[in-house]
């Protein structure tokens, strides 16, 4: 089969569509990144009060881990799809466009009850909390809107495969559809404990809600989601980065494998989550631990063609000995910096998530800082990062602009504030996290025992690298808002690299859809059917649902 | 489907990485015991306080220095607080909570565990040196969720 070819540029209205996305994205960074300071100072004491600090815990969760990640998500797939096959048919940009709108009727709706102080319940809604109806009916808008997003752009892909019958969809398509498809099928997840347990519970049609169930179908939901974030990160890592270095990709077969592997391991494992909770057995929870770690498998494969990427473009260059590329790459450019610093905070990320997920290593981290210090490294900085390096070309493209020398200078500034403020504040994170530091706590002084008192200098730390980071975020929306409007007008390039022309030929049996996803149930059903099947069959009685703000 | 040697080998030496890491683990979990808080009892979140052993909550003796410490997590105490404990003793906590999910974790230790209504959870520890610990809810429960704290004294 031969491989597709990008087309060259996007037109005016599948533009606007990224470009809506992109623009809600950005705001939910300036809000989600001021409440995030406002927690750190509250913690130390600098700051009284003035929100509630769950409120504002809420809000951060909400504003950086949904509406951030997901808005930019989809912005730059539609981007991602533009490119590869052209323009849109009219049906699946209507769709599109009705995804969108019904994503942010959602999330104005959450947004306003977690401004009431009526759903006060993190962005976790751990069950028996119990919100206002009309948070999770906003829940519920936001998730049905995303699966609109996903049904236009199966949709276009469907299209295109029809009309260019023999060709394989170019890889950042194929890349695309895999990560929508991974969202899918964890949102049914999430979509079953809000529709069928919470959402009757707080109408008051039901008296009481089965607790472990609702925290299987959430976590079901959970992890894959972890992965909905890092895959169009490492969409940019395999096939735009290569661009920006002048390189190619390594191989155009092993990174639709990768993608196919995060699909197929992204499911089984939620119950690495809950290794310390009660009515599940262990035995399954070492299952889904040996589940977990199968993702090891492409992040090496990713880890490889990245840096033979880096390496094979290095000797291009003139580069010689192993590590002669490292001086050759261009860390005066946005586009590449960013995602790479991106990248090296992936591998503590990566090593972290290991002991978080081991069967007993677990039991030292769990619900402590260490925890929130880790997924600051992951979703808060490696991808974080590679979307921040992506809007300083994205936004460009996508209003005709030019990303211009002073524009990329501060984007460099943005990425290195970042990266120093997220070192500081994941750092003291991580070592109060083992002392046992707890997460998602107010501020606390435990009766001001000695060992709580130890804690008070990594508060201090975390404050000052929060404000670090806002500085950053502030930074970053003043960039958009020069790229959106200010910025001369122009054609800049959308970077999306070519295969090495060395590279294998690409399997056919990589478009089975098919095939893979019953794969991936048969997984799901593997990993969940009898610890499922246990929590109802030897269920609790239920508990009544509570308000305790 | 070709794969590139050097490529190959990485992913060997990341698979044989990945086996002795999960042997390690398993071995640990099931030759030598150390599970995770995974108890399987039941009881109805509604009447924890007229069911036993929690109409009672305390430290019971039930062996030579084995005690069991029947808690309460409820928002926003755990119930009984301030407990001493005498040195060496080896301690079955058995946690449930009446209201909304708490964390039970002993701070420095690896007690650490999930409290959900409708269902008991348990580790045993033991503590060799006397001193205070701290037990602190890590699991948010509410705006009163940072107060939620006790102590344990262990004494010679």
């Amino acid at each position: 089969m031969e491989r597709g070819v990008p087309v060259p540029s996007i037109g005016a209205k599948e533009a606007r569509l990224a470009y809506a996305h992109v623009v809600i994205s950005v705001l939910a960074v300036l809000i989600g990144g001021l409440a995030g300071l406002m927690q750190t100072l509250i913690r130390t004491g600098v700051i009284p009060e003035v929100f509630g600090y769950y409120q504002l815990l809420t809000a951060h969760g909400i504003m950086l881990g949904l509406v951030f990640t997901t808005m930019f998500i989809i912005g730059l797939l539609y981007a991602l799809l533009a490119k590869s096959f052209g323009r849109f048919e009219s049906f699946p940009t209507r769709v599109a466009w009705l995804g969108f709108w019904m994503i942010i009727a959602g999330a104005v709706l959450v947004t306003i009850m977690v401004l009431a102080n009526k759903a006060t319940v993190l962005y976790t809604f751990y069950a028996p909390l119990m919100a206002d109806p009309v948070f999770y009916i906003g829940l519920v808008l936001f998730v049905v809107g995303t699966w609109l997003s996903a049904f236009a752009m199966f949709r276009m892909y469907a299209d295109y495969k029809r009309e260019n019958p023999g060709v394989h969809p170019p890889l950042p398509a194929y890349m695309s559809v895999m990560t929508m498809l991974l969202w899918v099928i964890a949102t049914l997840g999430v979509a079953g404990t809000i529709l069928f347990q919470l959402l009757p519970l707080s109408l008051g049609w039901k008296d009481t809600v089965g607790i472990e169930l609702s925290r299987t179908l959430f976590w079901y939901f959970g992890h894959p989601l972890v992965y909905f974030w890092l895959m169009p990160a490492y969409i940019v890592w395999y096939t735009v980065v290569p661009k920006v270095i002048g390189g190619k990709i390594f191989s155009d077969a092993l990174a639709r494998m990768a993608f196919l592997l995060f699909l197929l391991f992204s499911f089984p494992v939620g119950f690495h989550h809950q290794l310390t909770e009660p009515g599940i057995d262990p035995f399954w929870k070492f299952v889904q631990v040996i589940l977990t770690f199968l993702v090891v498998i492409p992040s090496f494969m990713t880890a490889f063609s990245l840096f033979a990427t880096f390496e094979l473009r290095g000797r291009a260059l003139g580069a010689r000995g192993l590590f002669g590329w490292v001086k050759k790459m261009p860390y005066g450019d946005v586009r590449f910096l960013a995602p790479f610093v991106g990248m090296l905070f992936f591998i503590p990320a990566g090593a972290g998530g290991i002991i978080n997920a081991s069967h007993q290593l677990n039991a030292m981290v769990h619900n402590t800082l260490w925890v929130t210090g880790h997924f600051h490294i992951t979703v808060g900085t490696a991808v974080a990062l590679t979307f921040f390096g992506t809007a300083y070309w994205l936004v460009p493209v996508l209003r005709g602009r030019t990303l211009t020398k002073s524009m990329n200078r501060i984007g460099l500034i943005q990425t290195g504030t970042w990266a120093f403020g997220m070192s500081i504040m994941s750092y003291a994170m991580h070592i109060s996290g083992l002392q046992g530091n707890p997460r998602r706590t107010g501020p606390a002084t435990y009766f001001s025992d000695a060992l709580t008192r130890e804690w008070i200098p990594y508060h201090i730390a975390m404050a000052i690298g929060g404000t670090i980071l806002l500085i950053s975020v502030l930074i970053f929306v003043y960039s958009m808002f020069n790229l959106s409007f200010l910025a001369p007008k122009g054609e800049e390039e959308f970077p999306l690299a070519e295969t090495e022309e060395a590279a294998m030929e690409t399997p056919r049996f990589f478009e089975n859809w098919k095939l893979w996803i019953t794969v991936t149930f048969v997984l799901i059903a593997f990993a969940y059917t009898v610890p499922i099947w246990h929590l109802i069959e030897s269920a609790p009685p239920g508990a009544k649902g509570w308000v305790l703000w | 489907m070709h794969i590139h040697k050097l490529e190959k080998y990485w992913l060997v030496f990341g698979i044989i990485l990945l086996g002795v890491f999960l042997t390690v683990l398993g071995i640990s979990a099931f030759a030598a015991g150390n599970q995770p808080a995974s108890d399987a009892d039941l009881i109805d979140p509604a009447k924890v306080h007229q069911t036993a052993p929690f109409d009672k909550p305390g430290l019971h003796k039930i062996g030579d220095n084995e005690y069991e410490l029947v808690m309460v997590a409820q928002a926003f105490t755990f119930t009984p607080g301030n407990v001493e404990i005498p040195k060496g003793a080896k301690v079955t906590f058995l946690v449930t909570s009446p209201d909304v999910v708490h964390g039970f974790q002993l701070t420095g230790t690896p007690v650490n565990m999930m409290v959900v209504p409708g269902h008991i959870n348990s580790l045993t520890y033991t503590f060799d040196e006397a001193g205070e610990f701290l037990i602190l809810c890590n699991e948010y429960c509410g705006t009163g969720h940072h107060m939620m704290a006790t102590k344990i004294k262990v004494v010679d």
